[in-house]
């Protein structure tokens, strides 16, 4: 405990002389209160005061002033904890927690932290709760003194190792000490070299930082000759994860790729209709999401949760009439004239993007996160962020589910039967115009569900089609045209493809590889991948 | 005659407007036009309507000052649609056809590039309010933006000093603006002592949207068991996804801060800024800036615009400054002609947002406060630092060996926009 001490008694030592005397306080109420005083530059000693005073009380305080929720009230200088409400700030007693009153927030002022103030409150709050009841509470500040990577704090880590139980906190309590160790000027040969092993086995991202830190300054030539065996083996171990992280990658780019076009691949692939307002199907699609999640978070914020599974149906609705209107209105009047059309969904899709943004304004619109949907896991080596795992997955649903539409329902017997042979699918009875118009609703909405995921990763603008428009066509010319399997693989295979270029060549460089590597691929197999073959085909 | 050329120069120009050019003709002389040049359909819609809303405000609220010169101004608004090339053909058009005084305008780097050849030609006079990488500086142009050494290198001296970084990621969108000044950036660290090693540049298309990779590869960067800290010139739509992958990906600012060159408020209202609490913007202007003059004008945005919600930004703050600074010259020199209006220009001071005063200086830039902002959970900014006193915009960086030795002065008798103080001599009338 010595160790600890010293800084602090430096520190407050330092407060009084350097400061002025109204800094010095000798309760901690009083220590509080100094916090509405004093420029930025002062706050961190004015943090160190508080944690001397070595109370649990000052936890929440500490928290508020890291999380922003600190204020003092212009008038009398008074330091509050808030909670936003209607009408202003409530004003919480910082150390008791009592309600005092609320408070409009122009009568206060927020007491500020940056980036390095936010980084001492985590270790002094963790200093404060390495103890606390709540295991939760213990890992976070075991993580938090871990990351600060002051060696001073050892001697409180060993002794709550020796008492903790938990056995997820006991890990967490030797990495963290097998990290301070190594950089703790006082510790022996002996206890780095263990301390490097763990390091070598674990060999992630955090122990390939932490072991060439050390390797930057070791002083012994045995402990450099283990520092440099350790970072080899940690690097290989991340090389050999870094193939499969590519590859992830990859799949997951495709699969983005595979969402935007799948509804081009009903429109353009089966249908033949070169669509150029396709990307604006997907954005109509995402703003809808966007007009759900509002409606969600005005009227019923509880299921906020769900916002992206109810804005389904609607994303796919909505674009579906636009298509199915467009269809009626303009495309079936061009079926044969490819330049035409071409042309006119042209300009359909310059009127639709500029509708949007007349009717919500030319900036971008926040679709949120909901909480399934933020952060990452591990898997192996591998970091899977969670929202890209989630559009792999509904990317390959919507996928299977288009599958069944088409071979297993009468709507996609006709489909098919009608783009095999129109003539004779006719004359067998079938309304042709109106399969026309329901193909193209149905690829419209499929586009509008590919806006729904693309909302999570991307920008909700008016603009948001665009960005799509030449990787779906490229995507389904590539595959294909006509075939579903083919915009899988095709997908696919550009992903993974333009993921492992990236690292070498540059992201500008990568996309330019790959367009070039299919121009030569079409002027090989005009058809794509996978060419569809017999009389349809000439027809 | 002189009408019928008229008409051919601006059928060669903006044929759908023959009609514009009568009643512009007849309305001349009672009114001061007043152009403005911002895209209101394609990609960079969603940043210049903005501007164009702020200037009608400011041009309404003059004239409700009773105008200029007695007389009211008239603004004539054009859309260049974020087309390059229309912009070049939309300035001719406001200078030909409808005369403006003033072209208050443009985003981007390359558009400025398209439009200055017109504005020479013509003669005109053009206030570019964006950031951009200096190394420019000419006659016709007001450069109320910062200059690199009123963004950049102050943002990378408050890295330095307190954040103590060591290791840099130099990120940016591939085109003029990030290439410029991540040259200049590296020779600054350079010179400050960074290593080679210790510098990662990495450029991405425009509206980049998979951020996986650079994202895992900063990471990887950052683990080198030093301070490392991104310095981010990624333009416009692609920040949202990369910002997304950097909270997904579990970097906070605590961490690995980014330091971000184009984004302010506006940017960040489409996005859920909780995971970037911490993360940095270096500007000139914040929304959060606490004094009485910008109170003021947010609230008369706010009543202009009928949204109680809408934020400001820097770039506005860029046109509220270079109206107000042109509005004073005008007055100043009696007329709107527009080479007295240059003449009189230089040294004009106007009072700007943040509680100071802004000063026109010879080389055509403005002296502004940098202030570097942390973004908060509601997509504002707190200031966390401040440089002491205003910064002069320098139009050729120190720090690039080439540009190092050319100053900008548009005083007469030197009216040199590149002079080489070691030959002694012009560059040339031109710019660059």
């Amino acid at each position: 405990m010595g160790k600890r001490i010293y800084p602090i008694v430096l520190c407050l030592f330092m407060a009084f002389v350097l400061v002025t005397p109204a800094h010095a306080s000798a309760t901690l109420e009083e220590a509080v209160q100094t916090l509405a005083t004093g420029k930025l530059k002062e706050r961190a000693t004015q943090i160190d005061q508080l944690a001397s005073f070595q109370d649990v009380r000052v936890v929440p305080v500490l928290e508020a002033l890291g999380a922003g929720t600190l204020f003092f009230r212009k008038s009398d200088k008074a330091v509050f904890r808030t909670a936003p409400t209607r009408d202003g700030l409530q004003l919480i007693e910082p150390l008791t927690g009592s309600v005092v009153a609320t408070e409009a927030k122009k009568n206060l002022r927020k007491i500020k932290v940056n980036n390095k103030l936010r980084r001492q409150l985590k270790a002094v709050i963790a200093d404060l709760t390495l103890a606390s009841a709540d295991e939760g509470m213990r890992l976070q500040a075991v993580n938090a003194l871990a990351k600060a990577g002051d060696h001073n704090a050892l001697p409180d880590l060993k002794a709550a190792l020796a008492k903790e139980q938990h056995e997820a906190i006991k890990t967490a309590l030797s990495e963290a000490i097998a990290a301070l160790t190594l950089k703790d000027p006082e510790a022996t040969e002996e206890e780095k070299l263990s301390a490097l092993i763990l390091f070598k086995e674990k060999g992630n991202q955090q122990a390939l930082a932490i072991v060439s830190a050390f390797a930057a300054q070791a002083s012994s030539p045995q402990e450099q000759a283990a520092a440099q065996s350790a970072l080899a083996s940690v690097e290989k171990t991340l090389a050999f994860w870094e193939a499969g992280q590519n590859i992830w990658y990859g799949l997951s780019l495709g699969s983005v790729l595979l969402l935007a076009a799948i509804g081009l691949a009903i429109t353009f692939g089966v249908m033949g209709v070169i669509n150029m307002a396709h990307g604006e199907m997907v954005m109509i699609g995402a703003y809808t999401t966007f007009v759900v999640q509002e409606l969600i978070r005005t009227s019923f914020p509880g299921a906020f949760e769900y916002s992206l599974a109810i804005a389904l149906p609607a994303a796919f609705f909505v674009p579906g009439v636009v298509g199915l209107a467009l269809e009626r209105s303009v495309i079936r009047f061009l079926y044969g004239r490819p330049l035409e059309t071409l042309l006119a969904t042209w300009g359909v899709s310059l009127m639709l993007q500029q509708a949007i943004r007349s009717i919500f304004g030319p900036t971008n619109q926040e679709v949120g996160n909901p909480e399934w949907m933020s952060g990452a896991f591990e898997l192996g080596g591998l970091t899977l962020t969670a929202n890209r795992f989630w559009i792999l997955v509904f990317a390959l649903f919507v996928f299977a589910v288009l599958l069944v539409v088409l071979k297993h329902t009468h709507f996609g017997l006709q489909m098919r039967a009608v783009t095999q042979n129109r003539g004779m699918a006719a004359s067998m009875g079938i309304r042709t115009p109106w399969v026309d118009a329901f193909t193209f609703a149905l690829g419209s909405g499929i586009a509008g569900i590919a806006g729904v995921a693309l909302s999570q990763i991307s920008n909700v603008s008016p603009n948001l089609g665009q960005l799509y428009i030449i990787d779906s066509f490229m995507v389904v010319v590539f595959g294909g045209v006509g075939n579903l399997w083919g915009t899988l693989v095709g997908a696919m295979s550009l992903g993974v493809a333009n993921k492992f270029l990236e690292p070498y060549s540059g992201a500008v460089l990568a996309k330019i590889l790959t367009l070039t590597a299919i121009i030569l691929f079409i002027q090989k197999k005009p058809r794509g991948l996978f060419a569809l073959k017999g009389r349809a085909v000439e027809a | 005659m002189v009408r019928f050329s008229k008409k051919v120069i601006s059928a060669a120009g903006a044929s759908l407007l023959a009609s514009t050019i009568i009643s512009g003709a007849v309305q001349a002389e009672d009114t001061i036009k007043v152009g403005i040049l911002h895209s209101l359909s394609g990609t960079m819609a969603i940043s210049e309507t903005t501007l164009k809303d702020v200037m009608l405000m400011l041009i309404e609220e003059q004239n409700e000052k009773g105008g200029l010169l007695g007389k009211k101004l008239e603004p004539v608004v054009v859309d260049p649609a974020s087309n390059w090339p229309l912009f070049a053909e939309k300035a001719r058009e406001l200078l030909e056809v409808h005369k403006v005084s003033a072209v208050f305008g443009n985003w981007t780097s390359v558009s400025r590039k398209s439009v200055l050849p017109v504005f020479e030609e013509l003669n005109g006079i053009l206030f570019y309010p964006v950031q951009y990488e200096g190394e420019e500086s000419q006659r016709n142009v007001f450069y109320t933006g910062a200059a690199p050494n009123q963004q950049a290198i102050p943002a990378v001296d408050y890295l330095l000093e307190h954040e103590e970084v060591e290791r840099w990621v130099l990120a940016g969108t591939d085109y003029v603006y990030p290439r410029t000044t991540n040259k200049i950036l590296e020779a600054y660290l350079k010179s400050k002592g960074v290593s080679e090693e210790d510098i990662m540049i990495n450029y991405t298309p425009f509206g980049h949207g998979d951020w996986q990779t650079i994202v895992a590869d900063v990471k990887a960067f950052g683990s080198a068991g030093k301070k490392t800290a991104v310095v981010s010139t990624i333009n416009g739509d692609a920040n949202v996804p990369f910002y997304k992958e950097l909270g997904n990906q579990g970097i906070s600012a605590e961490d690995i801060p980014v330091v971000a060159f184009s984004v302010g408020e506006e940017e960040l209202a489409g996005l859920d800024t909780a995971p970037l609490v911490g993360h940095l913007a270096a500007w000139n202007y914040f929304q959060s800036v606490d004094t009485k003059i910008n109170g003021e004008f947010i609230e008369t945005w706010q009543v202009y615009t009928g949204d109680d919600d809408r934020v400001t930004n820097d770039p506005m703050e860029a046109h509220f400054i270079g109206f107000n600074m042109w509005v004073k010259a005008v007055e100043k020199a009696g007329s709107t002609d527009v080479d007295s209006v240059i003449d009189e220009i230089v040294g004009v001071s106007v009072p700007n947002l943040s509680g100071g005063h802004s000063t026109m200086m010879p080389n055509h830039h403005i002296t502004k406060p940098v202030l570097i902002g942390e973004i908060q959970e509601d997509g504002q900014f707190d200031i966390v630092d401040e440089t002491d006193g205003l910064v002069a915009g320098d139009a050729w960086s120190d720090y690039l060996p080439e540009s190092a030795k050319l100053i900008a002065d548009w005083r007469k008798p030197l009216s040199c926009g590149n002079f080489n103080v070691t030959a002694g001599s012009c560059g040339g009338a031109a710019t660059n």
